[in-house]
């Protein structure tokens, strides 16, 4: 399995440089929070979840309208959220169980990855 | 005519038939088309958006077409070969025979949830997983580990019961039939069988699990079976709705069928029961 071995090298070291990071990164997403959000958007969050990096902010590519302008990032990529009538979130990685968050969605999205990486979706 | 059988009665000869058809499709790049159509309406069917897949009205006409032109793309391999159903309020173990290495495989290993046996493991290769959202090319299943139970005869007979076919807002926030059956309100029947499977199935890419043939061609029998129960009740929305397929209206990707062309399954097939 020399691919799955190589694959897990590079989430490992994503992670790690992730985990560096996240400690200057995370105060000033959530000092930004109360700018950047309306009424009804969820909570930025940026933090390590499992050895990986977990990001949540308002949208500024063109996914936004599923997100309702919120963007979730795993290991800085984007990970295809989409918030449902009642409230709840789902991701392309756990398309069939709602969860109450995209903070939610985006451990969930960890949780099934085992490691592996995303592969950015394309625009549509 | 095709009939559409009970996967748990099938012969060995019909299940080597249908598993040599599903890997010809795949060997010739057909197979992978099916998955990127899937994926691309889980991604653009919104609540409050254009809703055609899922989550809609047209969820289950929708699926009924996709399937049809999955089933034929499999005649044209072997004309002999149907589609089968899953059953899974009867058929409700890991130790089904669908999960036989002569047939699907079974579950994944732990370690990665790796489908280690059956014609669609990695290990035969002759099944690249290519339209992925992850680094993964291998086919996973975690059977039972993410939701412990499938749904009952008794839950499938309770959304069964629901007499009316779909209700404003006409997506995943609506009472009725065909939301219950999806899954997204209530006992939880179409989206809980994707999640106990796991792998693959629980993803935007669900199609890359032949399961979800047998899968959706159950949801798609429990779709005749309420109308056979609700002789009086039709699909609903129909007409001049934003956003929503009507009755009378064409869906994408096809632009060619409106859910009134597929109301009536014995056009195309009919079923073992029927």
């Amino acid at each position: 399995m020399p691919e799955l071995s190589r694959r897990r090298a590079l989430g490992t070291a994503a992670a790690l440089t992730a985990a560096a990071a996240a400690h200057t990164l995370s105060a000033p997403a959530a000092s930004a929070a109360p700018a950047a959000s309306h009424h009804d958007s969820p909570e930025p969050f940026d933090e390590v979840y499992k050895g990986r990096r977990i990001q949540g902010r308002p949208a500024s590519g063109p996914m936004h309208h599923h997100g309702d302008g919120f963007e979730v990032l795993v290991d800085t990529v984007p990970l295809h959220v989409m918030r449902n009538a009642d409230g709840t979130w789902i991701s392309v990685v756990s398309h069939y169980a709602p969860v109450p968050t995209p903070r939610a969605a985006a451990r969930a999205a960890v949780d099934e990855l085992q490691g592996a990486v995303l592969l950015p979706f394309p625009a549509n | 005519m095709t009939v559409r059988k009970n996967q748990a009665g099938l012969s060995a000869d019909e299940k080597r038939h249908f598993v040599a058809a599903v890997l010809e499709l795949k060997r010739s790049g057909r197979y992978d088309a099916f998955v990127t159509t899937h994926n691309a309406f889980i991604l653009g069917d919104t609540d409050n958006g254009e809703r055609t897949g899922h989550r809609s009205p047209s969820f289950l006409p929708w699926h009924r077409r996709f399937l049809l032109e999955f089933e034929r793309a499999l005649q044209s391999v072997d004309a002999t070969v149907t589609l089968p159903y899953w059953d899974w309020s009867t058929d409700r173990s890991p130790r089904s025979s669908l999960w036989a290495p002569d047939f699907l495989g079974g579950t994944g290993r732990s370690r990665d949830g790796q489908v280690t046996d059956g014609p669609f493991a990695a290990s035969a290769g002759n099944w690249p997983i290519s339209v992925r959202v992850d680094g993964r090319t291998f086919l996973r299943r975690q059977l039972g580990a993410n939701v412990r139970e499938l749904p009952t005869r008794a839950e499938v007979d309770s959304v069964l019961s629901m007499a009316t076919y779909d209700m404003a807002p006409w997506n995943s926030a609506s009472d009725g039939f065909r939301n219950h059956l999806e899954g997204w309100r209530g006992v939880n029947l179409h989206n809980r069988v994707h999640v106990w499977v796991g792998g693959q199935m629980a993803t935007g890419v669900s199609p890359n699990d032949p399961v979800f043939w047998l899968h959706h061609a159950y949801i798609d029998k429990l779709w005749a079976e309420w109308q056979r129960r609700n002789p009086r009740s039709g699909y609903l929305p129909t007409g001049g709705t934003p956003n929503v397929v009507d009755l009378g209206e064409t869906m994408k990707p096809w632009n060619d069928v409106r859910p009134a062309d597929l109301l009536d399954h014995t056009a195309f097939y009919t079923f073992d029961t029927d």
